[in-house]
Parts: structure tokens; C-alpha cells; sequence
């Protein structure tokens, strides 16, 4: 697919949301991105890839192993920074701003733009010292102000009840699914305006993996989220609006219900009826 | 049968358990041996009373400590001079120790076995430790005070025993003032002089600055005279008390209580007074400063030096350790440069330590000390206060010394912390410093501090560099005392390693000295263990926080 087609699919999305919603004037955009192309040494991951994400709702990506839907996750939070090859093009607009200028702090983006990565990485600290990290680093210190905000954090993160007797604990004591709901609560802790989930389930067990996608549902009424995940049972299940991708190109966005049940691509219809991937 | 032997793998594993159990045998040999040698030192050995025969026919009774004993075959003994009976298949040799250096000449001799007739141990044999001239043996005869007898016969043992309590009493509060209070007073009057010295050098030096410094002056020159006063009357009752002795010879000597250490009867000791002897002699190895070039009493400065010099060092080249590797593994640009760097860091390491010597020496000692003379204490010109060497030196230069090791420990430790822990901090808007700070160095300081484990072990071990940038035989005064400003970074100090090459080697009575040397080398392993000790708790303790390294 060309990059020219990838855009009139972008431009295409945008009225279906609009459309479905009934709303367009409701319509919120968090995040825009336009003609993003990513280069790994002299390797291209991602194509012009162009997408809007919509305002507190979960969106998801959805494809095979190394179509891109991690970098691209990474870039939105400016996370690729980090790799030494990596070379990026084009822009993404949070609030009309580019976040790849050259004046835009980056330690700022992060806590505009929180993020949940595939492995719970707690640190080893005790649970209210992993929550009050991000605080710390703003310079809050006050122990009333933390106390309270680690206790919102945790109740947002649905764990409070299970570790509010043992918060001066190391972290690393919790099961695989409390840390990644540790790492959550840590994440919301810092009052993110949009929290990108790297696959936040795929190392946890079906009953973590349910108290996680319950998590992402109440946590949509305040945060605008983006999750990539192979499992499309779970995009599915959790997601307002989902993008396929298949090697570095965005092949279909749509209205979640739509894209399963209707899609428009052929590539998109061969993937969720399982033909490759 | 030998081919399926071999190929079964068992002479492989034989050869593993030896080479396992040659170096097993060696650890166990060497801390055997000095552990034997040096806890031995202090407990009181027999004195013996010979009756022997002198090869030219002479009688004569002999006081001394068996030493050694040396079984010579005949035929060698021949080869040596000594004249052999056909029965005689081994020449028996005692090595004895004799005292009274300052009659007989010679503190240890040999006595052939053959020749002894009789020997026993009498009850009453008295060994007196002096500050000069070693050991004494021989029978008390009588307490004199002011040359007037003031006992003798059989209570004699008694009055010695409360007067050498109160001379050694004596002896300290003189020692005290000396030390402490006259040393402090001299320390004030060359601060005192230096101070009017700078004050002429910027040619500040007015009438009233004068006169201030005239006063003071003559204050400590008062506060002098005082203490001198109180001195002189101190030497003389000290002087007053003194016993009469008679050696083996049958000679009868007087002996000042005031150049006494201390009087027993090793033979009419019973165990616990046995333990006690031991015990005093151990705090006083441990606690007091050395007598007659080393050879005798404590070592404290020697272990005071090490320690101070071992600490101080850390301190140093922690933080540069960690800085340099941090920038190496986290900054700095992974390609040719930094490799070449990691193998030059990796080689320093290799370079002899004598060497780390002449540059300390040379660099930090005439260069660096030189200039910080000239800029900031030209008052103390000629004499250097740090262009020579000194505490500051050595420790600067065993941190260079040590350097590669705790960059290398820094360096593996930061490179086994996951990425996704530095990723999970920058995605909560930390920096990268942040980072650094708060995530990363503290889960590498178990490495870091495995790293300042290995540079204390080695730098406390070291002696060659030390000799030349800062270690002596003997110290008058510790880096550390109660003169402003307390802390002397530019003194000279004494150090374990170097103590045990001097008192084995240097010394004028190497005979006598050897069982030191044990106690020394002794003292220096367990002060090298006790360090890395307390190193391995906190590391341990470092661990258990930051376990997620195992995960």
C-alpha cells in the first residue's frame, strides 16, 4: 500500500468517527499524527504514517510481530529517543504543539504522556515509594500530599485494598499482575493526560489479564489511552477504536465493532480471520 | 583400560581436586604459620637455669629462653668444626635467649646439648622488660630508694611489685605531659611563629600585630616554664626508686625502675596469672607505641596509619571510580575511543605498584606539594609542609592505584541494571541524571562496593609505593591528635606492611624481633579482613534492597 493511500485511509477514519459518534462536534482529538516515518539505521520500521487519537477513549494496535506497533507506540511519548539508530520524519501534534521541536522538553512530554510497558518493572523500592516516584522527581515531598496521592493512585489502579496494609514492602514482593497495576498506579500517579499500554497483559495470567482490561475501562473516563496488543480478543474487548497494522504501514482504522465485523481492507479481513499473522 | 580411564573423564577431575587442594594447603599453610608464630609472641616462656660445660672446660650457669632446637647429623657437625665422638650420630643444638644485652654483648647464643649437665627451673628467676638494652634475667636482691636499701631478703618481691606500679604511674603522667601538653604547647608557638612570619612576608606586620603575637608568645612561654617545673620534680621522684639484681654470672647490677617496663617470674607463674601476662602484653601490642627501634611494645601507630590511609583513600577513589565509569557506560559514545579508554583503564591495573611510587613521588609530592607550598604556605619556607611526602600522598596515590578496579566493578554493575527499569523511570519524567541518581546508582552499589572491597584489600596490603610518598619507620605524631585543625594530611605515618619489612629486615636485633614480625603480619591480615568485612555487610545489606537484579 502506498503512503498516499495510507493517508486517504486517515482522512477516511476521521469520518467515521465523526460519523458514528453522531457527535462531530463532541469529537475531541488528543493526539494527531502526521506522515511519521521512523528509520532504524538505514532500515524503515514505520511508513507515513498518519492517525488521529481520539480524546479519553481506548484506542488499540492491533498486528503481527514486528509490524511496528510498538515503535510507533514509543514514539508518541518520544521513547525511541533512547535507541541511538533511530531517525524520525514527520510530526505528532499533542495540543497543536510538534513534540519532536527542538524546544520541547522531554521530561515534560513524559509526564503529559505516561507509559506501561510490557513486563511489570517495578522499582525495588517499597510499593509507596514506586507510586511517589514520579512525584519526587517533580519535587513533591510533602508527606501529605504523597500519602494522599499514592492512595488515589492505587484505588485508580484497582490495588489499593490488596496492599494498603504493606506499602513500606518491596514492590518486588507482588504478584506479576500487582506489579503491573503497581505500574499503573505509578504511571497515574503523575496525573498523565494520555497513558500508552505496551502490551500491559501479555506476561500475566488470565485473571490478571481480566482485572487489567477492567482497569482500562474505568481508567478511559479520565485518560486517553492507546494500547498495542497481538491478542485481538482483547482489543476487542477494551477498545473504543482500533488501528491495523502490518509491516511499518497503518492498512485500517476504524470504530472497533466496525473493523471486526466490517472491515474494509482485505489485508484486514485476512488478519482477524486469522489467514496470516 | 588406560584409554577408557582417560576418556571417562575421572583424571581430569582428580586433577581438579589436586590443583583445588595445593591452593587450600598454601592458604592453610601461610595463616597457620603466622597465626602459630604470632599469637605465641606473648605468652611468658620458661626461663631455664643450665649448669654447663663450656667446650673449653669452663663451668658456668646460664640463664635463658629455649628458643629453637637443631639436630645437626655428625658428619655436618664435623664439616663445621665441631668435634665428634664415634657414638655420636646427631649434634643437639639449644638456641637460647640470654638478655642482658648490655653485659654480655649478645642476647642469644647456642648451647650444645652434650654439654649441659644440669638444668632446672628455679621459681625465683625474674625477667625484667626494660626500655633499653631488652630483656633482663636474673635474681632480685634488693629495692633501693634515694641509694638506700628499702628491702630485701624474702618480701622483697612484694615492694617491687607496688614500686614499679607507681613508677609506671609516673612514667605515664610524664609521658602525658610531654606529649600532650608541651607537644600542644610547641605546636602553638610554631603556628605562632609561622603566623608572624606570614603576617612580615605581606609586610602586615604592624606594632600591634607584633605585640599581640609577643604576648601570646610569652603566655606559652609562662604556661612552659610551669609545666617544666612540674616535669623536673616528676623525673626526679621517678628517678629515686631502683633494684638490685644478680645475673647468672653472679655479677650484681642496679637497674632505674624508671627504665622498666615490667617484672615477672615466668616459672612460678601458675595459669591464670599466665593468661593475665598474655593479655597485658597483647593490649600493650595493640595499644602503645614501639620501643627500641621497633623491636618491642605496641604497634598502634602502625594500625592507626594503615587504617587512616586505607580509609581515606576510599574516599577518594570512590567517587572518582564511579564518575569516570559513569560516564564511560551511560555518556560517552560506545566506539573505538571508549574501547581504547576500557583497555587502557584495564591495563593501569597491571602496572606495577613501585611504579604508582616514583609518579606519587614525583607528581603529587615535588610538583603538586611544591606548588601548594609555594602558593599558600610560603611563611613555612625552607621546611615543606606538603612538598614532602606525607598521609595525603600515599592516599592519593593507592587511589590512583586502585582506580581501574572500582571503575571496572562500576562499570559491569551499571551494565547488569535492566533497561527496562531506566525506561520505566524516564517514562514517569525523570531526566536522565535523575535517573542516574535515583534508580541506577543506588542498584549498582552493591558493584560499586564490591569494587572498594578489592581497592582495599589491595591498598592495604601495598608497601612498595608507600615507602616512597609518605611512609616511615617511626612517626613522633599521628595523623589525627587534639591540635587544630585536628585532621594532619600532611604528616608522615606508619604503616603494617612497611612495620613488617622494617622490624624483619631493617632492625638491629632481627633475632629478637622475628616473633613480632608474625604478630605484625598477623595483625595486618586481620585488620585487611576486618575491613572487607565490614565492607561485605554493607554490600549484603546493599543486595537485599536492591534484589530485582535476580528477576
Amino acid at each position: 500500500m502506498s503512503a498516499e493511500q495510507a493517508r486517504t485511509h486517515a482522512i477516511d477514519m476521521n469520518s467515521i468517527l465523526r460519523g458514528k459518534d453522531n457527535d462531530p462536534g463532541k469529537m475531541e482529538i488528543a493526539i494527531k499524527i502526521e506522515n511519521l516515518n521512523l528509520f532504524y539505521g538505514s532500515k524503515q520500521a514505520l511508513h507515513n504514517i498518519s492517525m488521529e487519537i481520539p480524546k479519553k477513549k481506548v484506542t488499540a494496535y492491533i498486528g503481527p510481530s514486528g509490524c511496528g506497533k510498538s515503535t510507533l507506540l514509543r514514539c508518541i511519548n518520544r521513547m525511541n529517543d533512547l535507541v541511538d539508530s533511530a531517525r524520525i520524519e514527520g510530526k505528532i501534534l499533542l495540543d497543536n504543539e510538534n513534540i519532536y521541536d527542538k524546544p520541547v522538553n522531554v521530561a515534560a512530554l513524559r509526564r503529559r504522556v505516561g507509559m506501561v510497558f510490557q513486563k511489570p518493572n517495578p522499582f525495588p523500592k517499597s510499593i509507596f515509594e514506586n507510586v511517589a516516584y514520579g512525584l519526587r522527581i517533580q519535587g513533591i515531598n510533602d508527606k501529605r500530599t504523597l500519602e494522599e496521592t499514592v492512595e488515589n493512585a492505587l484505588r485508580g489502579a484497582a490495588l489499593w485494598d490488596e496492599v494498603k496494609e504493606r506499602l513500606n514492602d518491596n514492590a518486588l514482593g507482588l504478584s506479576g499482575g500487582q506489579q503491573q497495576r503497581l505500574v499503573i498506579a505509578r504511571a497515574i500517579a503523575i496525573e498523565p493526560e494520555i497513558l500508552l499500554l505496551d502490551e500491559p497483559a501479555s506476561a500475566l495470567d488470565p485473571i490478571s489479564t481480566l482485572k487489567i482490561e477492567e482497569l482500562i475501562n474505568e481508567l478511559k473516563e479520565k485518560y486517553t489511552i492507546v494500547i498495542v496488543t497481538h491478542n485481538m480478543q482483547q482489543a476487542a474487548r477494551v477498545s473504543d477504536y482500533t488501528a491495523f497494522m502490518y509491516m511499518g504501514d497503518l492498512i485500517e482504522i476504524g470504530n472497533t465493532s466496525q473493523l471486526f465485523t466490517n472491515p474494509k481492507k482485505k489485508q484486514t479481513e485476512d488478519y482477524i480471520t486469522g489467514r496470516y499473522g | 583400560m588406560i584409554r577408557s580411564w582417560f576418556n571417562s573423564g575421572s583424571p581430569w577431575i582428580w586433577l581438579n581436586a589436586a590443583a583445588v587442594s595445593a591452593c587450600l594447603i598454601m592458604i592453610a599453610g601461610v595463616l597457620g604459620l603466622i597465626i602459630l608464630r604470632g599469637i605465641g609472641h606473648f605468652w611468658p616462656a620458661q626461663v631455664t637455669r643450665f649448669n654447663y660445660q663450656e667446650p673449653d672446660g669452663q663451668q658456668k650457669i646460664i640463664f635463658g629462653e629455649i628458643i629453637d632446637i637443631s639436630e645437626t647429623p655428625a658428619a655436618a657437625a664435623v664439616i663445621s668444626g665441631f668435634q665428634m665422638a664415634e657414638s655420636e650420630e646427631t649434634l643437639v643444638q639449644y638456641q637460647i635467649k640470654m638478655g642482658n644485652k648490655d653485659i654480655t654483648g649478645t642476647d642469644f647464643r647456642w648451647l650444645q646439648e652434650r654439654n649441659i649437665e644440669q638444668q632446672d627451673f628455679p621459681a625465683d628467676i625474674m625477667v625484667v622488660e626494660r626500655r633499653e638494652w631488652g630483656n633482663f634475667y636474673g635474681h632480685l636482691v634488693a629495692v633501693k630508694e634515694n641509694g638506700k636499701p628499702l628491702a630485701s631478703g624474702d618480701n622483697v618481691w612484694p615492694v617491687v611489685q607496688t614500686k614499679i606500679d607507681e613508677t609506671l604511674r609516673l612514667y605515664d603522667e610524664i609521658n602525658r605531659l610531654e606529649k600532650k601538653e608541651i607537644g600542644a604547647i610547641n605546636y602553638q608557638l610554631e603556628q605562632l611563629r609561622l603566623k608572624s612570619r606570614k603576617l612580615e612576608l605581606t609586610n602586615k606586620l604592624d606594632a600591634a600585630a607584633k605585640s599581640g603575637i609577643e604576648k601570646e608568645k610569652a603566655d606559652l612561654e609562662e604556661q612552659y616554664r610551669q609545666l617544666q617545673t612540674q616535669l623536673k620534680s616528676l623525673y626526679q621522684k621517678i628517678r629515686s626508686a631502683s633494684l638490685v639484681a644478680k645475673t647468672d654470672g653472679g655479677a650484681e647490677i642496679t637497674i632505674p625502675l624508671a627504665k622498666v617496663v615490667r617484672i615477672y617470674q615466668p616459672n612460678g607463674m601458675n595459669g591464670f596469672q599466665k593468661i593475665g601476662h598474655y593479655f597485658s602484653k597483647l593490649g600493650e601490642f595493640l595499644a602503645d607505641d614501639p620501643r627500641e627501634a621497633n623491636t618491642e611494645g605496641g604497634i598502634f601507630p602502625a594500625i592507626f596509619g594503615t587504617i587512616m590511609m586505607v580509609l581515606i583513600m576510599s574516599v577518594i577513589v570512590t567517587p572518582f571510580g564511579v564518575i569516570a565509569a559513569v560516564y564511560l557506560r551511560e555518556y560517552a559514545r560506545q566506539g573505538f575511543t571508549t574501547r581504547l579508554i576500557r583497555i587502557a583503564v584495564n591495563n593501569l591495573a597491571g602496572v606495577p605498584s613501585v611504579v604508582y611510587g616514583v609518579f606519587g613521588l614525583g607528581f603529587f609530592v615535588y610538583i603538586l606539594g611544591g606548588n601548594i607550598d609555594s602558593l599558600f604556605y610560603p611563611e613555612a619556607a625552607p621546611a615543606p609542609v606538603f612538598g614532602t611526602p606525607g598521609l595525603l600522598w600515599a592516599s592519593i596515590t593507592l587511589a590512583l592505584l586502585t582506580l581501574p578496579v572500582v571503575i571496572v566493578a562500576t562499570e559491569e554493575g551499571l551494565a547488569r541494571i535492566p533497561k527496562s527499569i531506566r525506561e520505566g523511570s524516564l517514562a514517569l519524567g525523570a531526566t536522565k541524571i535523575e535517573t542516574l541518581w535515583r534508580t541506577v546508582l543506588p542498584m549498582a552499589s552493591p558493584a560499586i562496593m564490591t569494587g572498594m572491597i578489592l581497592a582495599v584489600a589491595r591498598a592495604a596490603g601495598e608497601v612498595a609505593p608507600l615507602m616512597m610518598v609518605g611512609v616511615v619507620k617511626l612517626a613522633p605524631t599521628l595523623p589525627l591528635d587534639g591540635n587544630f585543625p585536628f585532621f594532619h594530611l600532611d604528616r608522615k605515618f606508619m604503616h603494617l606492611g612497611f612495620h613488617i619489612y622494617d622490624v624483619g629486615f631493617q632492625s638491629p636485633n632481627v633475632e629478637a624481633a622475628r616473633p613480632l614480625v608474625y604478630a605484625t603480619a598477623l595483625l595486618l591480615v586481620l585488620v585487611i579482613i576486618g575491613l572487607n568485612l565490614a565492607a561485605i555487610i554493607i554490600r549484603n545489606n546493599l543486595r537485599e534492597k536492591y534484589r530485582a537484579l535476580e528477576g
